[in-house]
């Protein structure tokens, strides 16, 4: 069973919920799909690390074969090549490592060597094996690793998975083979606003959805006033408490130190399996 | 023109509420939204006049023509984003996996993949005596970047020349969107949420900036609720030499005047205080880069 966690707004509480659920579920897997910042580990500290470095594919030249026919500079459609003095040149960054290049040279003269963007880090916490998608800085796209984060040997395991904000590519990969996703969103017109966008993936996506609204102060809000308006299936409010904001500054897991908290993700777990298993 | 950015690595520390409030402040002219993904910007602005809006187009993506097709597979084994479908014996491309790199169109042997224009996005400008550039991305696209790019040539291609500030709200995170938004500003503004997470994620952040040689500056926000936290990023922005511009605290009047469309020049109170402190301060730093630089 895979549940995806998403937000559109950052800092809704992706993390947070993720994190919980997994300690909720007790055997579980925790995936943190947010290479960009991934944050899980903060709080599940895992021990017994070990790291798999994760490349992308990128075009290298033999100019000893290579005829200048200019044939992989007009095919790219990145602008990745350009043509020096009839050979050509890769600027790697825009690069989408498609294989178009190699394809198309007529004399072979092209091939590919492995570029590292990341890793994914892998280690356990409890009986919650923590994996964590790690982005270099610099490297612009993250697809290709939260691709490498989302494909699991084991599919009968309770993983939860930590996605990016937004709703762009990288929450798409994320979430592509998710049985249910959880919403989290917090109750402001930002909220809102970004909770708009995600639902609208996630129903395009055909999946079954639920709602948690984050850091609640009053019931009255645009957040929960919709949802009433639109009748969608609310999992949970999650009180905005300074207790909680401190605990989870310190990186500490909430519902093993908050019995409310606790018992908010019990019943949210219960109810996540039970949609997913009828 | 010398362009703002406020950025904060991890999403929700207040980007955007910071960002109006210096709006708001400095009654700014010209002002962006590069937060592509999730923009709210729009919303703190208050009245804007109609806005002029374009398609922004991505990527070109494949297109199957079935009566051509043979379905012999070919495109689906050379595609390296797992966007041909295979259903029912038929072949289809997944529009929102597609890359558009046409490497199908070259291995079909019956020539029925064609490449066609895609809207990525809308890119929105209001323009009275104000200039307001912002986006969105369509859902599943992967042209972030080249969105944010747009909008920052789409803000300095409609504001007057001596125009002096203005100012940009980012995106979180440190790939494609954020290394777009840095790219040509003049001055970085981090807003660092005070716990492990925000402060494990500004160092990430800053890891990226550093590659573009700006010299940035901080604050944190909510500092009253996690002191601790809040103490060490003060303290790693001393041992680093960054300018650390100073904390906002928690103050509810925040979500209730984004709840009312208000930015927070508009609305007294602890948080309002300690951001004209900021700006203060932070104009001052400006200020003194400008003389160094000359």
């Amino acid at each position: 069973m895979k549940i995806a966690v998403l937000s559109g707004k950052g800092g809704t509480g992706k993390t947070f919920v993720s994190v919980n659920l997994a300690v909720t579920a007790k055997k579980s897997m925790y995936i943190d799909c947010d290479v960009e910042e991934p944050n899980g580990h903060v709080f599940l500290r895992p021990q017994n690390i070990s790291e798999e470095m994760i490349s992308v594919k990128k075009p290298v030249f033999d100019y000893e074969k290579c005829i200048g026919c200019r044939k992989c500079v007009d095919f790219c459609r990145y602008g990745a090549l350009v043509f020096v003095k009839n050979k050509p040149k890769l600027f790697p960054d825009i690069c989408h490592s498609c294989g178009g290049c190699e394809l198309i040279c007529p004399v072979k003269a092209v091939s590919e060597k492995d570029e590292r963007i990341g890793m994914i880090q892998r280690g356990e916490y409890k009986k919650v094996s923590v994996k964590t998608g790690i982005l270099d800085p610099g490297v612009p796209s993250g697809v290709p690793l939260i691709h490498a984060c989302v494909r699991e040997e084991d599919q009968d395991q309770i993983m939860v998975i930590d996605c990016p904000p937004g709703s762009a590519c990288t929450v798409i990969e994320s979430i592509e083979d998710a049985d249910f996703c959880v919403i989290a969103t917090e109750p402001t017109i930002f909220g809102l606003h970004n909770f708009k966008m995600v639902q609208e993936l996630v129903m395009i996506l055909g999946k079954p959805y639920g709602v948690v609204i984050n850091k609640l102060e009053s019931f009255k809000n645009p957040m929960d006033q919709y949802c009433i308006e639109k009748h969608l299936p609310l999992l949970a409010h999650i009180p905005f408490k300074e207790e909680l904001f401190q605990s989870n500054a310190e990186g500490l897991i909430a519902c093993e130190i908050d019995d409310e908290i606790a018992g908010i993700f019990e019943k949210m777990f219960a109810r996540i399996k039970n949609e997913v298993t009828t | 023109m010398r362009q703002i950015l406020v950025l904060s690595g991890k999403g929700g520390t207040g980007k955007t509420t910071l960002a109006s409030a210096l709006i708001g402040i400095h009654q700014a002219k010209a002002f962006a939204d590069c937060d592509v993904d999730a923009p709210n910007l729009h919303l703190t602005v208050g009245k804007m006049p109609e806005p002029i809006e374009h398609d922004f187009m991505g990527d070109q993506k494949a297109v199957i023509d079935q009566d051509k097709c043979s379905a012999c597979g070919y495109c689906k084994t050379d595609c390296r984003f797992d966007a041909v479908d295979f259903d029912n014996g038929v072949y289809t491309i997944n529009t929102i996996a597609c890359e558009g790199c046409a490497v199908c169109t070259i291995r079909c042997p019956q020539e029925a993949i064609t490449m066609v224009d895609d809207v990525a996005g809308v890119l929105t400008l209001y323009k009275n005596t104000h200039t307001f550039s912002t986006a969105k991305l369509k859902m599943g696209r992967g042209n972030s970047g080249k969105l944010v790019t747009a909008v920052k040539q789409q803000l300095v291609m409609n504001t007057d020349l001596n125009i002096e500030l203005a100012f940009i709200d980012g995106s979180p995170g440190i790939g494609c969107p954020v290394i777009a938004s840095v790219t040509g500003v003049d001055d970085v503004l981090m807003v660092v949420e005070p716990s492990l997470s925000g402060f494990s994620d500004f160092k990430r952040l800053m890891e990226t900036i550093y590659q573009f040689r700006i010299h940035p500056m901080v604050c944190v926000n909510k500092y009253n609720i996690a002191q601790a936290q809040a103490d060490m990023i003060e303290q790693y922005c001393a041992d680093h030499a960054i300018d650390f511009l100073g904390k906002i605290p928690y103050d509810t009047m925040v979500s209730k005047a984004i709840n009312e469309g208000k930015n927070l020049s508009e609305v007294d109170g602890p948080a309002h205080q300690a951001i004209l402190t900021i700006d203060q301060k932070m104009m001052a730093c400006i200020k003194e880069q400008n003389q160094t630089r000359k």
